[in-house]
């Protein structure tokens, strides 16, 4: 018979091992997409990848500049529209709306759009611009990101400006401030750290999209920066290389994946930093 | 009615009838409350927790307008006019009195950044007159020793007593008649508490103070009168040396001798 204390132990080290065990599947195949990610990524870069455009199959001399340039543009112009955008209305519901019932309403639905498939904003933006405009172009996905991008801007910065303590409002109110000068001049400097890892998780979050710009800004396998025409995303021409049949296009594929994780990798490293930094304080 | 001694100074501000109810509260939480306030001396707001301090000191800024829905009625009269009249001009208000607030409130950003702040709010560029004047302040707030090497260094860096002074320094920079204090040293170690106290004591040469404070020994070294309040009301206002030695309002006596509060 084994006593109560034991049974407990037994318990304990059963649910301990389960949860190591569980753990380290996770990591393991973490590392396993890394690896293969870096074996199969780092063998195709080469100089051509940056300087040269994409070519039919069979062709030596190939690259992947035509998707970087598209995927800067892209990602660039709703960054550009939805971090200012973003960070507007997160101030007026954390400085303004408040806990009204307006600010409350445009809470839960950003909320929701958080959470929304983002193949079904590609869809909704295909159906608003592409559509009416008779075909794709790059202004449609850069739109299609901006929307997917807006509310996690606007969340956080709505909450990292409620973590600034109100007394540090009432103490610039109480030196004669204006309220668009404490905002600006004290609330925004207190929440700094969590506004920029806001925009970083933001972009980090539309980079690595496929779905709604299979549906918006398409795909040229040529350099185009005219936004009203399809553009080459890193993320189409991934899926386009890829699942072709041809050896040179899937080495492509590898290194616009490889490319694309290192970049969203590199950001959310970074906004973890901001966010250690911040708490080392 | 209250007790209230003649106060032998000018009177820098003058409340009258003053009644506060919080957004949704049932009852008002300060009650038709009359009283001077002696202008270049302290007066010292002592009394049971929820009494309604915070609530009369922080009406002299109209801070409480930040949030909406509080109701007031009455007149606090400040050079003659009533500042509780929707047509004051705040900004102008909450230059000439100041507040301390209980915890320090340093803004995230440098040393010197945070003494201009409020010059710099009133338009002053010049950069040897704000530097000079960022100098007095914290001469006068007793912290310039301490902080004259790094003064673009980030205030947070500080300790909560030299964010305390350096608040003051903040404060009395922008030269205000009237220094509000809602328990300035309560977040503070003794020896930042004796280094407040003496420089709220300096202080009144130039400004009138009114401090908030739970300790009845702070107010007794510090303040010149002493007003003890209980339920939203205003009991006594006294010569604090009276007050405490020989309060007249039976209420008075007993909390000073810790029978309740
Ligand atoms: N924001 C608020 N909304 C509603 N009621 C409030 C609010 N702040 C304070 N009160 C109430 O008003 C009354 C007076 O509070 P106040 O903070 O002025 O007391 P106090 O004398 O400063 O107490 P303490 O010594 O604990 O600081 C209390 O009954 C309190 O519950
Ligand atoms: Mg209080």
């Amino acid at each position: 018979m084994m006593t109560h204390t034991q049974k407990r132990k037994l318990i304990n080290n059963i649910v301990m091992a389960l949860s190591t065990l569980s753990a380290l599947i996770g990591i393991g195949f973490l590392f396993w997409i890394l690896g293969v990610l870096i074996y199969n990524g780092v063998d195709a870069l080469n100089m051509n990848i940056f300087t040269l455009e994409g070519a039919p199959p069979g062709y030596a001399q190939s690259g992947l500049k035509h998707a970087l340039i598209g995927q800067l543009y892209l990602v660039g112009i709703a960054t550009v529209i939805g971090v200012p955008l973003g960070i507007l209305a997160g101030t007026y519901l954390s400085e303004y709306g408040q806990k009204s019932r307006l600010a409350e309403t445009i809470r839960d639905i950003s909320d929701i759009m958080m959470s929304a498939p983002s193949i079904v904003i590609g869809a909704f933006v295909y159906a608003i611009v592409v559509a009416p405009m008779g075909h794709f172009s790059g202004w449609a996905g850069s739109i299609a990101l901006t929307i997917i991008m807006l509310p996690v801007i606007l969340r956080t910065t709505d909450d990292m400006l409620q973590l600034v303590p109100s007394t540090l409002r009432e103490a610039a109110f109480a030196l004669g401030a204006p309220k668009y000068k404490v905002i600006l001049q004290v609330v925004y400097r207190g929440a700094k750290a969590g506004i920029l890892t806001g925009i970083l998780l933001g972009i980090a979050r539309v980079g690595g999209e496929t779905a709604p710009l299979l549906f918006t800004s398409f795909n040229d396998n040529f350099l185009n920066t005219d936004m009203m025409e399809p553009m080459a995303s890193l993320t189409v021409t991934m899926y386009n290389y890829a699942t072709s049949p041809y050896d040179d296009w899937q080495k492509l594929g590898w290194a616009a994946a490889f490319i694309l994780s290192m970049f969203i990798l590199g950001l959310n490293i970074i906004g973890r930093i901001i966010i250690m930094k911040r708490k080392g304080r | 009615m209250a007790t209230i001694v003649d106060i032998k100074e000018d009177i820098a501000l003058k409340v009258k009838d003053f009644e506060f109810t919080y957004a949704g509260a049932p009852a008002p939480s300060i009650k038709k409350l009359n009283m001077p306030i002696a202008k270049n001396s302290i007066t010292a707001l002592i009394g049971p927790s929820g009494c309604g301090k915070t609530t009369l000191l922080r009406s002299f800024n109209r801070i409480h307008d930040l949030y909406p829905g509080n109701k007031y009625s009455g007149e606090i009269l400040f050079h003659d006019r009533n500042i509780l009249s929707p047509k004051e001009d705040l900004i102008g208000l909450r230059i000439q009195i100041g507040m301390i607030f209980q915890k320090p409130t340093a803004f995230p950003m440098s040393i010197f950044d945070n003494v201009a702040y409020g010059m710099k709010l009133q338009g002053i560029k010049n950069k040897t007159e704000l530097a000079d004047r960022v100098e007095k302040a914290l001469q006068d707030a007793a912290i310039w020793k301490e902080v004259k090497d790094r003064l673009k260094h980030d205030a947070n860096g500080l300790s909560g007593g030299q964010q305390q002074r350096l608040c003051i320094a903040r404060a009395i920079a922008v030269e205000p008649e009237v220094l509000l204090f809602d328990e300035p040293t309560s977040a503070l170690d003794p020896i930042s508490t004796t280094g407040i106290e003496e420089l709220v004591v300096e202080l009144k040469e130039r400004v009138s103070i009114i401090i908030v404070t739970h300790n009845m020994q702070q107010a007794a070294r510090v303040s010149d009168y002493t007003g003890f309040m209980y339920l939203g009301e205003l009991i006594e206002l006294g010569n604090t040396e009276e007050l405490f030695v020989n309060p007249r309002e039976k209420l008075t006596e007993e909390y000073i001798t810790g029978k309740f509060g």
